[in-house]
């Protein structure tokens, strides 16, 4: 039987000697899914903030919809989005394919429906606090949506949490369209899968002990920032 | 409010720009398979190439039949995989420009120490079959059309069985990669049919042990073949011939031959030209 | 002051029905000029919803409102203050509620900070102008929408039951607060169904029951002689069917 103790603790020694290769794997991840995050977020949050406020026929079917797409199949959109990239496919032209950015695409595409029916329901929320008061200072529809999204901010954040916890978790998708083709496009998920496949579950389990623990630093570091800006100024 | 948009837009730009610059030196993308990936193989030739020649080489491993249809889909420059009738058909419809010897080893068929079906020693790989069939010890099969699954595919029907019929029952397969498929098989402690460089750089093996092994019918040949670029446009044709006739000279086959893992020698170099040209 | 663009605020044929119920039904209602008028009447009058209706929140099921003769639209609506029963204050300081509101209706950014200050010192906020609005207690919050709403300088100040849920200390703040404004020139109307409100601030008083306008008189005749009988009897405390 191989050394458990000893490959599990090979994962942490590699971490506290800042291990080149598996730096590269832990940055790379982190700015594949804080790209995505960012890019949902600019899709997902006036797209959100527009469903909340505005009202149009098919409203309810679309707002089901798009709860529906936030558990869309990681493994399913690295398909999609590889037919799309592939060299064969629409885009292909683009060169994307086998490149971190395919793997910000793929998990953008992922996390935009979790923005944006999040922001949809805080926002609608607020929105059915503010819109009399907002309506009797003549504020315009855009000026709204500015005014609800940054009045709701706390909560969007956790809604950008939420996107970031799916965006860094999950491998269906950049396996596919990144290939986890070594210092180029693998991240510690696709690295978990291949050490895990090489039987290496000690050193796989190691990874994912040291993926869980980067996503609570994120967290913490978010909720730290809030906290401390609740503190010193309000607005 | 702004501070927090400028700080947005710039590491909007910080990810863009590091796109950028991973794209900026010369490479090329490789089908290839987890067999040749998981035994590190990679890892010991890529850098010796890429110090030589400054060409990064860029590895897709997924199974044989997986990396045979990117190639189709035009997703790569080289293609190197290991079942020879589907590689051929690749070159005649005119997909690949032509097929090329690499290297090769061989398969193994690894079972539980138990030894339910009683082949452990056997020297013949379809009559073992016969066996296992017969004591219905569960087998695994990738069942992905790799280059192993096809191998293992053409034993079955040399030992006169009907695999099908049987799937699901002891027969069982995964739709998996090489590795995860013998991480089903030590957690079911089923047979399977592996090549022999995954089997030697896997880890998780619990009680499983090689059962069938020396057969020529489990005879493991790799080949090399180039996409076609009157098929696909952007095949980096310079690049990959560059790594093409490496490989196949006698200095690239040397380093092929000269990779070891525990010890072991995990690839016989057996290209039959020196060069693609 | 500057010309009147709001006033007056004229409803006429006013029909505003749900489930079969009419709500609201007022043929003919205006105001203009200045004073302190009180919409008095018994809880589901529909004193709410004619103030919404007049303010342009709601559109009536028939009928027309007019802000000096024309249509409301936005770009008027910050002419006409509105203070309801519940503050709806942002996320932040109180100052920066006020500063808002100042943004948002066009007012130059160097001028905001000293109006801000101004309005804030007359509510007699001036001390917690930084602490969060929302984390103030439930008189200084109703103190600051109401500051708010003042420091835009409206022509016609709506408030709908403005300190039913406060304590007496905050009411008697916002009473004075309303009369200073009256005094100024600021046409008020005050929805309440609280008579001694009414007692201490109308100038004039518009009495509503079921959605009708019953009587409209100056606050002495009513008070001392009410015309109708319904009014009469609410004085008097009744509970009105």
């Amino acid at each position: 039987m191989q050394d458990f103790a000893g490959e599990f603790t090979q994962a942490f020694w590699l971490m506290a000697h800042f291990d080149a290769d598996l730096m590269a794997i832990v940055v790379l991840s982190l700015r594949v899914s804080l790209s995505a995050v960012l890019l949902a977020a600019f899709i997902g949050m006036p797209l959100g903030a527009f469903l909340a406020v505005t009202r149009f026929p098919g409203r309810r079917l679309v707002n089901v919809l798009l709860a529906a797409l936030m558990g869309l199949p990681p493994v399913v959109v690295g398909l999609l989005i590889y037919l799309l990239l592939s060299h064969a496919g629409v885009l292909g032209p683009l060169q994307l394919l086998y490149t971190p950015g395919a793997m910000i695409f793929a998990q953008t595409v992922l996390v935009a429906p979790i923005i944006a029916a999040l922001a949809r329901q805080t926002i609608e929320d607020v929105h059915g606090e503010y819109a009399e008061q907002l309506a009797v200072l003549g504020v315009g529809p855009w000026q709204q949506v500015v005014t609800l999204l940054w009045d709701a901010r706390y909560s969007l954040l956790t809604a950008l949490l939420a996107g970031f916890g799916r965006a860094i978790a999950e491998v269906g998708a950049v396996i596919i369209v990144g290939g986890n083709i070594n210092h180029v496009t693998r991240v510690m998920t696709t690295a978990i899968a291949l050490e895990t496949s090489k039987g290496d579950l000690a050193l796989a389990l190691g990874l994912g002990v040291i993926l869980v623990s980067i996503a609570v630093a994120v967290n913490a570091l978010v909720f730290g920032l809030r906290a401390t800006a609740q503190r010193s100024a309000h607005g | 409010m702004s501070k927090i948009l400028k700080l947005l837009i710039v590491a909007a730009m910080a990810a863009a720009g590091l796109s950028v610059s991973a794209m900026a030196s010369q490479f090329i993308v490789v089908q290839s398979t987890t067999s040749t990936q998981n035994s590190g193989l990679y890892n010991y030739l890529l850098p010796i190439f890429q110090k030589k020649t400054g060409i990064q080489v860029r590895v897709v491993a997924v199974g044989t039949g997986q990396a045979i249809k990117n190639g189709m889909n035009c997703d790569g420059d080289v293609l190197v995989v290991h079942a020879k009738a589907a590689e051929l058909k690749f070159v005649a419809s005119g997909y690949g420009v032509k097929r090329y010897d690499l290297m090769y080893n061989d398969f193994v068929i690894v079972g539980p120490a138990s030894d339910p079906a009683h082949v452990a020693g056997m020297k013949d790989a379809a009559e073992a079959l016969q066996r296992i069939a017969a004591a219905k010890a569960p087998f695994l099969s990738r069942g992905d059309d790799s280059g192993t699954n096809k191998k293992e595919l053409a034993l079955w029907k040399k030992a006169g069985i009907n695999v099908k019929k049987a799937s699901g029952t002891w027969y069982r397969e995964t739709g998996s990669g090489m590795g995860a498929t013998l991480n089903a098989a030590t957690g079911m402690e089923a047979y399977t049919l592996t090549d022999r460089a995954t089997w030697i750089a896997f880890k998780n093996r619990g009680d499983l042990k090689i059962a069938v092994e020396g057969d020529k019918d489990l005879f493991n040949q790799y080949g090399i073949i180039m996409v076609n670029p009157k098929k696909c446009s952007a095949v980096k044709t310079r690049l990959g011939l560059v790594f093409m006739n490496y490989l196949l000279s006698p200095e690239g086959q040397k380093v092929l031959a000269s990779y070891r893992l525990k010890g072991k020698q995990l690839f016989h170099p057996d290209a039959k030209v020196t060069s693609a040209n | 002051m500057a010309e009147a663009l709001v006033l007056p605020v004229t409803a006429t044929g006013i029909v505003l029905a749900r489930n079969g119920r009419r709500l609201l039904d007022v043929p003919e209602l205006q105001f203009g000029g200045t004073g302190l008028t009180v919409v008095l009447g018994p809880n589901g009058a529909g004193k709410s919803l004619l103030l919404r209706v007049l303010a342009g929140l709601i559109e009536p099921d028939q009928g027309t409102v007019a802000w000096a003769g024309r249509r409301p639209d936005r770009a008027r609506a910050p002419r006409l203050g509105f203070v309801f029963q519940r503050p709806v204050l942002l996320r932040r300081s109180a100052r920066a509620n006020i500063v808002y509101a100042l943004k948002v209706t066009g007012m130059p950014a160097g001028l905001r900070a000293a109006r801000a200050d101004a309005v804030l010192a007359a509510a007699r906020l001036e001390a917690i102008a930084a602490s969060p609005a929302r984390l103030m207690s439930g008189g200084e919050q109703q103190r600051l929408a109401l500051a708010r709403a003042l420091a835009l300088e409206p022509e016609l100040l709506f408030l709908d039951e403005p300190t039913s849920s406060l304590d007496p200390a905050s009411t008697k703040a916002i009473e004075d607060m309303l009369r200073t404004a009256a005094l100024a020139g600021t046409r008020i109307v005050l929805v309440t169904h609280d008579t001694a409100q009414a007692r201490r601030l109308a100038d004039e008083v518009v009495f509503l029951h079921l959605g009708r306008v019953l009587e409209r008189a100056d606050a002495a005749s009513f008070f001392e002689k009410s015309a109708a009988p319904q009014a009469r009897a609410y004085l008097e405390g009744a509970i009105l069917a």
